[in-house]
């Protein structure tokens, strides 16, 4: 331990802490804008400077380890004016319209700006000004970068992918997609891990809102909106609405107020995606055994374009079932259609994701069927346009039958979720019989490399994975292609946390409690009635009164995909 | 009132000298891969600064000039700019008065020809084609891209034993490289900004001299596969080591008597003593390297039947072949190439030089390398003959210095014409001719014929230090790619079709340095691994100890102490110091640990695995 003393309070760490932790351990809040912890700890921006005694020059103290019998000043003279100074500086070459800026009232900037009382600057202003396609899921807007790296990290270290780099040099350094290149040709996987990294306003999503609200007035559409399980674990964080009133009830009631006219629930469709894909992976295992490879999950969309960019050879090992949302999608314009008993052009179909790249996922070829992606963010910017109070909105059920899901389904919003949800279902498919709901909860947790080994009985033994992150997808696929590592089934999401922590989702500045959104998402899963997606009354009726049964010829045609053809089709256009 | 008065410079003045001094030392320190366009457009500003203001193309001028550099660099540019800029820059050269304007016309117009690729990109994407992706200097200058920062952090701490094993992880040779390395991690060094570069090889000085125990890394599993290393000097050695550590079965095939290459044969003891090289080469040994003594490829053994029994060759032959000087007389008893002299003492046989007197040819490190030897052997004289002036040679300054105080005589500006014989065969003298400094080609300036008479500089040796060759005959007769003496290798070490043969050192560069060697023989370690078809990881886990925070202020660096020259003269032993504890650890201390700080908090200082 090291003894030292900060802003007069005598105080021990242990050896190795930087003095921005040991000042957090104790209370002590020094502010921070380029940080973020274990990724990147460089100091760049120069606003955590502090002030220690017997040294000239300020030191970042996210990048200063402790000493013994230091003395430091984090709110001295010396640190304040300082700061102060480096935040003009920032804002000289930063795009401060807060008024018009997506990120308002979500900021770093921003609220240091309001914090140190910066009411004028001296500098002139000029920012970078570059072009960007603004068709494009994600949006780079060059005006705001503050060009604090966090999204070079986040895209290197933990996604494996760096298609952010630093480029120019002197005082024409910036960020921008890696040797110059256009976003269209790298390998962008669209996780937007960058978005819910970035402390402004530089990255964001493209906004559809409008592209909705058109639909919402078009009296001729009948608008469907289908929302994603993780939504529930975060949307309230961004309202101001405390957990206990973030409600998926009061969820579907938003939804209802913003004028949908049907409001459903992936869920739903997460259930289905269990029936095939566990349907599909039994049918599979015998290949599994025989060829050492495993089945990969097919549901996240950021994955997929991993895949087939850093692996393509390995892209026959993904399961062909279509992601929940593109499962619902298909129903919706089928199934759906029918019972209302209109033509499926009528239908406007809507998705509410915590995710950037299902916005992606939606403009392909055989997912025609979803009109409008909206993140999370979006739903809540389109919720706060229409001036009412979320906390004053009534809870209300979703709509039947599309509105029906289990527990199952629910935890697809977190990493393991899919493998929980597959398990229970499979086990149930082998043994005729259901296991205890809570039998394969060995595989939860926010590591990101999970394994576990699963006896099913009947000589069935199934050994998983769980990954979440790009940079841990490499790394196990590495592992299997070295032979190092056998499984039977692997789940895969970009996003560390999985979707809860999603690109799309709402941003935490402090980044998140991911704990917190998981416990949201097996709460609502363990009080559920349905903890089986075998058991959902309306997929039961889906199957028997439109799809016969899982992998039927018709849910191939509405619920799957052949990834290596649509690969080679790519490759051909 | 008073007719004069003497100048003493004001306050103002001794700012402006000492901002010019801080200048100085900063582009000295200056990161590689700048943006041409971004500089040009400071510079400009600067000598804009400079201008008298008489002149129009000056005053006017390099005003326009740099705006419109910041207009390219601002993305506001368009083709027409360039252009726009070429034509200012060069009537701005044409049309100057003096220096001030007509250079400045040059450098802009310099930068933009040079560079106008970068220009271009510029004006038509708004982008660079340089970024700021090179974070550690001494590290990046290091051939061998040794992890300085690393191990002078070591060094401070007193782990000298982990100081050694950080440096063999990319180089084999710390001993070797703490006495002559010519440390070209010091060139831009980010302390000369402050004051003057860190004193790296002398802190590796340190390193060796205090380390103990420096440990062997874990030897890799056996493959099974044979590759043969020609050549015994640092870089087949460096490559064996590599080699042997990943667990291949390594030959090295050497020529001499002795292992070590110019190590031995080139470096007198006084700058390199035997007992330091025989140690390293033993502790490269010990990896388990068989060695071949007396085996000259192409006469001994050929080519074909190595090839035959191993798996792939690494051929590091150096440039071991001297060059004439082509003049007549050179076939006079005592005259002798510096290769052959530096061999003999190499070896052991110190023939003594009393009574001669001994005119060197030359001006190059090997030159001062005779030259000081022929004074340990006791000549009445040594002259070092150089057509260019003392400042023009290659020779390191501290080399030519150290052969001045030992009583070497430099005639510079004299070239030699001839050497006169004796009836009985014996060198009488060498003539030469007075030469006059002249014109700058290609950044030296070249002599020429002065009008004066030749002169006779009488002497008995005759030593020619005029570059080295390669003996490639062998190698080319047997397919090998040769272009113009030297093995045409890749950046790989890969010899062109040849399956399984790759090359490196000076054999393929020509004479260069003895950690170029080592640099080029751990590439071709790496891809002669991946050829036998492994990929072994060379890993380090050495903890490097933690950045302390301290002000830097502006502090001399240690420069090694020698033994004074009228003792070193007289002998072959070793004639540099090493630092006293007190003087390591102010020097480590001055370290910026580039690693932690600047950019390379960012990119990470440091890669522990290759």
């Amino acid at each position: 331990m090291v003894n030292l003393i900060i802003d007069g309070k005598k105080i021990q760490a242990k050896e190795g802490t930087t003095i921005l932790e040991a000042a957090k351990q104790n209370g002590i809040n020094i502010p921070t804008l380029c940080f973020l912890k274990d990724l990147n700890e460089i100091g760049a921006c120069r606003v955590c400077i502090a002030e220690v005694e017997g040294v000239e020059k300020c030191v970042p103290s996210c990048h200063t380890q402790v000493i013994e019998g230091m003395v430091v000043h984090t709110n001295s003279k010396k640190v304040r004016e300082t700061r102060e100074v480096n935040l003009k500086l920032i804002l000289s070459q930063h795009n401060f319209h807060c008024a018009t800026c997506i990120r308002n009232g979500n900021c770093k900037l921003q609220n240091l700006a309001r914090d140190f009382n910066i009411d004028e600057n001296p500098y002139d202003i000029k920012y970078e000004e570059k072009e960007w396609d603004k068709t494009f899921p994600l949006i780079r807007d060059f005006t705001k970068c503050i060009k604090c790296m966090r999204c070079v990290q986040v895209c290197d270290k933990v996604q494996s992918l760096s298609v952010w780099d630093v480029v120019n040099t002197g005082s024409k350094t910036s960020v921008n997609v890696r040797e110059n290149k256009k976003i269209t040709n790298v390998n962008c996987s669209y996780c937007g891990q960058c978005i819910v990294n970035c402390p402004v306003g530089a990255l964001h999503e493209r906004d559809d809102i409008k592209k909705v609200l058109n639909a919402l007035d078009d009296k001729d559409k009948i608008t469907i909106v289908q929302v994603a399980p993780a939504v529930r674990s975060a949307y309230g964080e961004g309202l101001g609405l405390p957990r206990e009133k973030a409600t998926e009830k009061r969820l579907a009631g938003i939804l209802k107020s913003i004028g949908f006219n049907y409001v459903f629930d992936t869920v739903f469709a997460a259930d289905m995606t269990i029936m095939e894909e566990g349907s599909e992976f039994l049918t599979r295992l015998d290949d599994i055994r025989k060829t050492g490879l495993p089945m990969f999950t097919s549901c996240c969309p950021g994955w997929l374009r991993f895949i087939k960019s850093e692996f393509p050879d390995m892209v026959p090992r993904l399961s062909s079932a279509k992601s929940p949302q593109g499962m619902f999608g298909a129903l919706t314009k089928s199934y759906y259609a029918e019972i209302l008993g209109v033509s499926k052009d009528k239908i406007f179909n809507v998705s509410v994701m915590p995710c950037l790249a299902k916005k992606d996922e939606a403009t392909l070829d055989n997912y025609g069927d979803i009109d409008a992606v909206l993140t999370t963010r979006e739903l809540n910017r389109l919720l706060l346009s229409t001036m009412v109070n979320p906390a004053d909105i009534e809870e209300t059920e979703f709509d039947t039958p599309l509105g029906i899901g289990t527990g199952a389904g629910v935890i697809f919003g977190v990493t393991g979720g899919v493998m929980e949800a597959a398990l229970r279902s499979a086990y149930f498919l082998v043994n005729k019989k259901n296991p205890d709901a809570d039998s394969f909860k060995d595989i939860r947790g926010l590591d990101g490399y999970r394994v576990g080994s699963f006896d099913f009985g009947n000589g069935v033994v199934v050994k998983v994975a769980v990954v979440h992150s790009l940079s841990n997808a490499r790394k196990i696929i590495n592992n299997i292609l070295l032979g190092k590592e056998k499984y039977d089934f692997v789940e895969v999401m970009a996003c560390p946390g999985g979707c809860i922590n999603g690109g799309g989702q709402v941003i935490d500045l402090e980044g998140g409690d991911l704990a917190a959104r998981s416990g949201v998402l097996y709460g609502l899963d363990k009080v559920n009635n349905l903890r089986f997606s075998h058991e959902n009354p309306e997929v039961i009726a889906c199957y028997n009164k439109y799809l016969g049964h899982p992998l039927s010829e018709k849910s191939h045609h509405l619920l799957h995909r052949d990834h290596v053809k649509e690969m080679k089709e790519k490759a051909v256009k | 009132m008073s007719r004069l008065t003497i100048v003493t410079s004001d306050q103002q003045e001794i700012v402006r000298e000492q901002l010019y001094k801080d200048l100085e030392r900063r582009i000295t320190a200056s990161p590689t891969g700048l943006c041409p366009v971004d500089l040009t457009s400071s510079f400009v500003k600067m000598c804009l600064s400079q201008s008298c203001g008489k002149c129009v193309p000056c005053r006017i001028g390099l005003k326009k000039l740099s705006k419109l550099l910041d207009k390219v660099l601002d993305g506001e540019a368009t083709m027409e700019t360039l252009e726009l800029i070429k034509l200012t820059a060069r009537s701005i050269y044409l049309s100057s008065d003096c220096a001030i304007g007509h250079e400045a016309g040059k450098l802009a117009l310099n930068s933009i020809e040079g560079c106008f690729e970068d220009y271009k990109e510029h004006v038509q994407n708004n982008n660079c084609t340089c970024n700021s992706n090179q974070p550690v200097a001494c590290v990046n200058l290091c051939p061998a891209h040794v992890d300085i920062p690393g191990y002078i952090a070591l060094v401070k701490e007193g782990r000298y034993d982990d100081a050694v094993n950080l440096i063999r992880h990319m180089n084999p040779f710390p001993i070797t490289c703490a006495y002559i390395c010519e440390h070209p991690c010091e060139n831009r060094c980010k302390r000369t900004i402050i004051d003057a570069p860190i004193n790296i090889r002398g802190i590796k000085r340190v390193a060796i001299e205090k380390s103990k125990n420096p440990s062997l890394p874990p030897l890799a599993e056996k493959t099974g596969k044979k590759v043969a290393v020609i050549g015994g000097g640092p870089g087949g050695l460096s490559a064996a080591y590599y080699l042997s550590i990943m667990g291949h079965e390594v030959a090295v095939y050497e020529q001499r008597k002795q292992l070590g290459g110019m190590l031995r044969y080139g470096i007198p003891n006084y700058r390199f003593p035997r007992t330091r090289l025989d140690e390293e080469i033993n502790f490269i040994l010990s990896t388990g390297i068989k060695v071949e003594l007396n085996a000259s490829v192409g006469k001994d053994i050929q080519l074909a039947d190595i090839r035959k029994k191993y798996d792939a060759i690494y051929i590091a032959i150096g440039a071991h072949n001297d060059k004439k000087i082509c003049i007549d007389g050179e076939d006079a008893t005592g005259v002798i190439s510096a290769v052959e002299m530096l061999r003999a003492i190499g070896d052991g046989q110190l023939t003594s030089y009393k009574g001669k007197r001994v005119a060197v040819v030359g001006g190059g490190n090997v030159a001062m390398d005779v030259a000081r030897s022929s004074i340990r052997l006791g000549a009445d004289s040594v002259d070092v003959i150089y057509r260019r002036r003392k400042v023009d040679m290659t020779a390191l300054a501290e080399e030519v210095e150290g052969a001045e105080a030992e009583g070497c005589n430099i005639v510079e500006l004299m070239t030699p014409v001839a050497i006169e014989k004796n009836p009985d065969g014996t060198v009488k003298g060498l003539r030469v001719k007075p030469q006059m400094t002249s014109i700058i080609e290609s950044k030296r300036p070249s002599p020429k014929d002065k009008n004066a008479d030749e002169v006779l500089i009488p002497c008995d040796i005759v030593v020619a230090s005029v570059g080295q060759g390669i003996d490639s005959k062998h190698f080319e007769d047997t397919g090998i790619h040769v272009k113009r003496g030297s093995i045409a290798a890749m950046n790989t070490g890969m010899v062109g079709d040849q399956e399984g043969i790759f090359a490196g050192g000076d054999c393929v560069t020509g004479p260069a340095t003895v950690i170029r060697a080592i640099a080029a023989g751990r590439v071709a370690a790496a891809n002669i691994d991946e050829y036998l078809g492994f990929n072994h990881e060379i890993v380090n886990n050495i903890d490097i100890p933690r950045v302390k925070y301290d002000d830097k202020n502006p502090c001399g660096r240690v420069d090694l102490g020698l033994r004074k020259p009228q003792d070193r003269k007289n002998d072959f032993e070793p004639i540099e110091f090493s630092m006293s504890d007190e003087e390591a650890a102010q020097e480590c201390g001055r370290c910026l640990r580039c690693d932690h700080f600047g950019f390379g908090a960012f990119r990470g200082g440091r890669s522990t695995k290759w």
